[in-house]
């Protein structure tokens, strides 16, 4: 099968610091792949650098086949790649509904529309309503995006992703900063989504990680030192040694 | 590509209000506003009518800048050039014999809209401090391009011979008239503005002022939606500058100067940025305390510098955020 997301020897260096050193990936439609490493390895240039908020110094990103490499980050969410972000990036004075909508807009008609409300517009409510039911938000639509809790931002962050209409979500750190209780709910949540979505995940919570990866490529460096099913990256000598440590072991 | 620095804009809401009540206010206070000229009248002060013509105009300026300033985060300090360029539309096609208010408010839109269109191109790919420089150094161009223009007065500027017709007619030529025809503008940008604001390009703009690395990571990219307001917002100023030239019967480059840019924001920030009704309310504030401090003290702007200063420091979002907290609700 072509892979939905392929990356082919991409750099990035700031100076003479290599962040993104001929990282190679493949990424199947219909898995989550998590990309894990300690920190200070380049997870989240690497992210920026597939959702087009970093160019890169060299190499190739495709997207169903198509270069995306020299594309910005809007037009790459108009092909169907969205990202959240690791801390928490919402429009905080909006209702949590109007989050929603707003990525529901982005994708349905010319936003050079100057005279009809929008806020009572019901098929992009209805499309946002959707999809704040599917991350269990819905009895919060009303709400201020700012007055929600930490755990509930990181959902609505999710629902925004979904609203865009994308196939492949980037999601950097989805779990960052939350508590058991919560974690264990977005746990959940994306194990949902992985039954409708091909999903990058960054995450620093291993048991997560372990638990929903279909593959992994552990990054050390800027480098990618291993990918593969999670028993056999656990199981890798290089990654024990490098990252996983003790703890892992 | 953002231009505003994070502004302390009247967060307290990103939508207007769809309160029952704001419809039936603004309502009132159209009705009350069209009352002035028979008041000022009945109480032996016709001059009256002026001044509140001038608030009215001003406050068309100040509701536009607030589009840029309070809407689109955009803190452009060269928006009295296009209340000059207005200005100047009828006073240079007088000289040449068009009169007709129409034509000239035609002629100030689209010269308006073009050069907000060409130096906000330009401005954008600035942000924060160097979009305000960006924006003053476009003013003071268009401001010593007019001193230049011997054929018009130059520094001097140029009186005009008498009010613009409508259509060979003299129905302005009154000052009532003119306070009418004035507040029928302002009340049609008013409304427009209103809808505007709450359309889905209403709504993109306020998300881009709110977050604009969210809004491109839906893909919403900023340049587009932030280049329309401004050159809307230069249009509208320039329909100002047409009634101001009407209103003074004279033009002259003192109303492109940067002071009359700074006077701008000054009425947005004192109504309350982000706000429609606050942009009216801080024109008529600050032309009233111009015109009656004044009357007591020629150090006035001393007395309207305390003012500014109690009111940013003690109700930061402006007149409108300060009665929406007297009243205990939100701001409109």
């Amino acid at each position: 099968m072509t892979p939905l997301l392929s990356v082919r020897h991409l750099r990035k260096s700031y100076g003479a610091l290599a962040v993104t050193d001929d990282v190679s990936l493949d990424v199947a439609p219909g898995e989550l792949h998590a990309i894990i490493g300690p920190n200070g390895a380049g997870k989240t240039t690497l992210i920026h650098q597939l959702s087009g908020a970093a160019r890169s110094d060299g190499g190739e990103i495709r997207l169903a086949g198509e270069n995306i490499t020299r594309l910005g980050m809007v037009a790459r969410v108009r092909r169907g790649l969205a990202r959240s972000f690791q801390i928490t990036s919402l429009l905080d004075g909006f209702s949590v509904l109007d989050n929603v909508a707003l990525a529901v807009q982005a994708r349905s008609g010319s936003s050079f529309r100057f005279l009809r409300p929008v806020a009572g517009d019901r098929r992009l409510n209805g499309e946002a309503m959707a999809a704040l039911d599917r991350v269990g938000l819905a009895d919060r639509a009303g709400r201020r995006a700012g007055s929600l809790s930490h755990g509930e931002k990181r959902q609505l962050e999710l629902a925004v992703a979904l609203a865009t209409g994308a196939r492949l979500l980037l999601l950097d750190e989805p779990l960052a900063g939350t508590g058991p209780e919560e974690s264990a709910r977005l746990v959940g949540l994306l194990r949902d989504l992985k039954a409708t979505h091909t999903l990058v995940l960054i995450e620093h919570d291993m048991a997560a990680v372990f638990a929903l990866a279909d593959r992994m490529s552990v990054l050390v460096y800027g480098r990618v030192i291993a990918s593969g099913p999670p028993d056999a990256v656990r199981a890798d000598p290089a990654v024990r040694a490098a990252y996983l440590g003790e703890e892992a072991a | 590509m953002s231009a505003g620095a994070s502004l302390p804009v009247a967060r307290i809401e990103a939508a207007p209000p769809r309160r029952p009540g704001a419809r039936i206010a603004l309502l009132l206070a159209l009705v009350a506003l069209a009352l002035v000229p028979v008041l000022a009248s009945g109480i032996g002060a016709p001059f009256l009518i002026v001044t509140a013509t001038r608030i009215l105009i001003f406050a068309i300026a100040a509701l536009s800048l607030d589009l840029v300033l309070g809407y689109g985060a955009m803190v452009s300090f060269g928006h009295a050039a296009y209340v000059g360029l207005g200005a100047y539309a009828v006073a240079i096609l007088s000289a040449h014999g068009i009169h007709d208010l129409l034509v000239q408010s035609a002629a100030a839109l689209v010269v308006c809209a073009l050069f907000a269109l060409v130096t906000g191109a330009i401005s954008l790919r600035t942000r924060g401090v160097y979009f305000i420089m960006i924006t003053l150094a476009f003013g003071q161009m268009a401001f010593f391009f007019m001193v230049s223009l011997s054929a018009y007065g130059g520094d001097d500027g140029v009186s005009l011979d008498h009010r613009s017709r409508v259509l060979g007619a003299r129905l302005i030529e009154g000052d009532v008239a003119l306070f009418y025809l004035a507040l029928g503008v302002l009340a049609v940008v008013f409304v427009a503005l209103r809808l505007l604001v709450a359309s889905r390009f209403g709504r993109v703009l306020r998300g881009i002022r709110e977050n604009a690395v969210r809004m491109e990571a839906i893909g919403f990219p900023a340049f587009p939606y932030q280049l329309t307001a401004y050159v809307v917002a230069g249009a509208i100023a320039g329909l100002a500058g047409v009634l101001l030239a009407n209103q003074a019967e004279f033009v002259s480059p003192a109303y492109m100067s940067w002071q009359r840019s700074g006077e701008l924001i000054v009425m947005v920030v004192l109504g309350g940025m982000g706000t429609l009704v606050g942009a009216v309310a801080g024109a008529a504030a600050l032309i009233a305390v111009e015109e009656g401090l004044a009357h007591f003290s020629e150090h006035w702007r001393l007395g309207l510098g305390l003012m500014l200063v109690l009111l940013v420091l003690l109700a930061r979002g402006g007149i409108a955020g300060l009665t929406a907290r007297l009243r205990g609700g939100r701001a409109a």
